[in-house]
C-alpha cells in the first residue's frame, strides 16, 4: 500500500510544479502589462477578397494580425498549397506546372513571392494558381490545366519513395533467401501481408483471391504509409494527402475499375436484372442498384477522405485553442497549452490507430466488392 | 467547398503516381514475396508433416520392437520349458533304465544264488551220502566181526528177500 502511495507522489509533485510554475509565469506576465511578446503583430489584415492584396498562403497564426481565425488557418493548414512551409517565414518553393492554350509552363513557386507577385500572367490567389491580366485582375473563366507538383504530390513522392524502397528491398531479401526467418523490418512487415492475405482477401474473394492480392496489398500500404506521413508535422510529411478528395477519389475510381473490370455475369445480371424482382418494379429497381454500384466508390471515397482531414481537424483545432486562448492573455495561454497539448497528443495515439483502421478498412471494402464481382451467383436456383 | 473539389493536378500526379506504384510492387515486391511466403509455408508444412510421418514410423517402429521382444521372451519361455521337461524326461528315463538294469541284476544273481544253493545242496546231498555209507560200512564192519552174527545176518537177510 505504501509503496503505490510513495509512487502517486512521484508523480504528482512534478505534476504541480509544472501548474504552479504556469500559474506563476501567467501572473507575472499578466502584470507586466505586455500580454502579446508571443504573437508578434503584424499589420497587414486578412482580407478575402478577388483584389490585389489576398491573403498570405502558408501563414501560420503567429504572424497573423491581432484576430486569429482558427477555422481559416486550420483550413489552410489541411489544404494543398504550392510551397512547403517549414517554420516562419521558411518554406521550400515547389514547381509550378501549367498548362495551357500557349503550352505548358515550368517555373517555381517561388516566383509567386508567397502570392504578392504574379508571373507569367499567373499569381495565388486563396492559395490557389488563377489567371490575372496585367494589372493583376483575376481573369474569372480562365482555361488552364494546373500540374504543380504542389505540397499534396512532394509528399506523396516522399511517402512512395519510402514504400517503395521498403518493400523492394524486402522484397531483394525474400528472393535471396526465401526459406529463413524474417527479420529487421521484414518481420513489421510480413504479419501485415499474412494478416491481409488471411484474414482480409481471402475471406473476402475467395478462391480467386490471387489475382487482386497485389493490388489490395498496393493500396493498404499506400495509404497506410501516406496516413502515417500526414502525421509527421514538418517535412517531408505535413501535407493532407490521405486526406485530400482528390487521392481517395482516385484510390476509389481504381477500385471501382477493378471491380467493374472483373465482374462477371452474375454480377451484372445482379444489377441489370435483379434476381426476384417482379417485372413492373425493373425502371424503379434498375437506377436503385446502379446508384448502389456507384455508391460503393463514392462510399470508400468519403469515408478514407472524411477520416483523415477530421483527425486533422480536429488536432489543429487544439493546437489554436493555445492561440486563441493566448490572444486573450498569455498566461492562459501557457494554462491551455497544458490541457491542449495532452489532448493533442491523445489525438496523435488515436490517429495512429486511425492511419491503420482506415488502410485496413479500405482494403476490406474494396476486397468485399472485388467479391462480389467475381462470386459465382446461383440465380437459377432462386426461381 | 474548396475541400471537397478535387483538383486536377493532383488527380493527375496521383493517377499516374500510383499506377507506377502499382505496377512496380506488383511485379518486383509482391509477386516475390508473395511466393516466399508460400513457399515458406509450403517448406514448414512439408518439414511438419515429415516430422509427422517420423514420429509414426517410430511409433511403428517401436511397436514392431515390442512385438518382437514379447515374441522372443514367449520363444524363451518356451525354450525353458521344453528343456526343463526334456531334463525331466531324460532324468525319469535314466531313472527307469536304472532301475531296469538293477532289477535285471537282481534277477540273474538269485538265479545264479539258487543255481548256486542247488549245486551246493547237491554237493551236500553227495557228501551225506558217501558219509552215510562209510558209516555203515565202519558199523557193518565192526558188527560183523564174529563169524555167528554174520551168518545170523546173512540168514535174516535171506529171509527177506523173496525169491520169486
Amino acid at each position: 500500500m505504501t509503496r503505490s502511495k510513495s509512487k502517486i507522489t512521484k508523480y504528482l509533485i512534478p505534476f504541480f510544479l509544472i501548474i504552479f510554475y504556469v500559474a506563476y509565469a501567467g501572473i507575472k506576465m499578466a502584470y507586466a502589462d505586455e500580454p502579446k511578446n508571443e504573437i508578434a503583430p503584424t499589420p497587414e489584415k486578412t482580407e478575402i477578397s478577388a483584389s490585389v492584396h489576398s491573403p498570405e498562403s502558408e501563414v501560420v497564426s503567429e504572424h497573423k494580425s491581432e484576430k486569429l481565425d482558427a477555422g481559416k488557418m486550420i483550413l489552410e493548414h489541411i489544404a494543398d498549397a504550392h510551397d512547403w512551409h517549414i517554420a516562419g517565414h521558411l518554406s521550400i518553393p515547389l514547381p509550378i506546372i501549367i498548362k495551357d492554350a500557349t503550352g505548358f509552363k515550368f517555373f517555381s513557386s517561388s516566383r509567386f513571392e508567397h502570392g504578392h507577385a504574379a508571373y507569367l500572367g499567373y499569381k495565388i490567389v486563396e492559395n490557389k494558381i488563377a489567371a490575372v491580366n496585367e494589372d493583376g485582375t483575376v481573369i474569372q473563366d480562365a482555361s488552364f490545366y494546373d500540374l504543380s507538383i504542389t505540397k499534396n504530390v512532394a509528399s506523396m513522392f516522399f511517402a512512395v519513395f519510402t514504400l517503395l524502397w521498403i518493400m523492394l528491398s524486402i522484397a531483394g531479401r525474400y528472393k535471396k533467401d526465401s526459406l529463413r526467418a524474417p527479420k529487421g523490418i521484414q518481420s513489421l512487415v510480413e504479419p501485415l501481408i499474412i494478416f491481409l492475405r488471411d484474414e482480409v482477401v481471402k475471406p473476402s474473394i475467395g478462391p480467386k483471391y490471387e489475382k487482386f492480392l497485389p493490388y489490395l496489398l498496393t493500396i493498404f500500404f499506400f495509404i497506410f504509409i501516406n496516413n502515417l506521413f500526414g502525421l509527421i508535422p514538418f517535412m517531408p510529411g505535413g501535407a493532407n494527402v490521405t486526406g485530400n478528395i482528390a487521392i481517395t477519389l482516385v484510390l476509389a475510381t481504381f477500385t471501382f475499375v477493378i471491380t467493374s473490370y472483373n465482374g462477371n455475369k452474375g454480377y451484372w445480371k445482379h444489377i441489370v436484372l435483379p434476381p426476384g424482382v417482379p417485372m413492373w418494379l425493373l425502371p424503379m429497381m434498375i437506377p436503385i442498384e446502379i446508384i448502389g454500384t456507384l455508391n460503393k466508390p463514392i462510399v470508400l471515397m468519403i469515408r478514407l477522405f472524411a477520416n483523415i482531414t477530421a483527425g486533422h481537424i480536429i488536432i489543429l483545432g487544439f493546437l489554436s485553442l493555445i492561440f486563441i486562448f493566448a490572444e486573450m492573455n498569455a498566461g492562459l495561454g501557457y494554462g491551455v497549452s497544458i490541457v491542449s497539448v495532452s489532448f493533442s497528443v491523445f489525438m496523435y495515439m488515436l490517429e495512429l490507430l486511425v492511419a491503420f483502421l482506415q488502410a485496413y478498412v479500405f482494403t476490406l471494402l474494396s476486397s468485399l466488392y472485388f467479391g462480389a464481382a467475381v462470386e459465382e451467383h446461383h440465380t437459377e436456383d432462386h426461381h | 467547398m474548396d475541400l471537397v473539389k478535387p483538383e486536377i493536378g493532383l488527380l493527375f500526379w496521383m493517377t499516374l503516381t500510383f499506377g507506377i506504384v502499382l505496377f512496380i510492387l506488383s511485379k518486383y515486391a509482391w509477386k516475390p514475396i508473395m511466393n516466399s511466403i508460400k513457399e515458406r509455408e509450403d517448406s514448414i508444412s512439408n518439414a511438419l508433416n515429415a516430422a509427422e510421418d517420423a514420429r509414426k514410423a517410430m511409433d511403428s517402429l517401436k511397436s514392431s520392437n515390442e512385438k518382437l521382444l514379447q515374441e522372443a521372451r514367449i520363444e524363451r519361455d518356451k525354450m525353458l520349458k521344453e528343456a526343463s521337461e526334456l531334463k525331466d524326461s531324460i532324468i525319469a528315463q535314466a531313472k527307469k533304465s536304472a532301475d531296469d538294469e538293477f532289477r535285471k541284476k537282481m534277477a540273474s544273481v538269485t538265479e545264479e544264488i539258487e543255481k548256486q544253493k542247488i549245486g551246493a545242496m547237491n554237493e551236500l546231498k553227495t557228501q551225506v551220502a558217501i558219509l552215510s555209507v562209510d558209516m555203515a560200512e565202519k558199523i557193518l564192519r565192526k558188527k560183523m566181526e564174529d563169524r555167528t552174527q554174520q551168518e545170523a545176518f546173512v540168514n535174516e537177510n535171506l529171509k527177506s528177500i523173496s525169491l520169486n
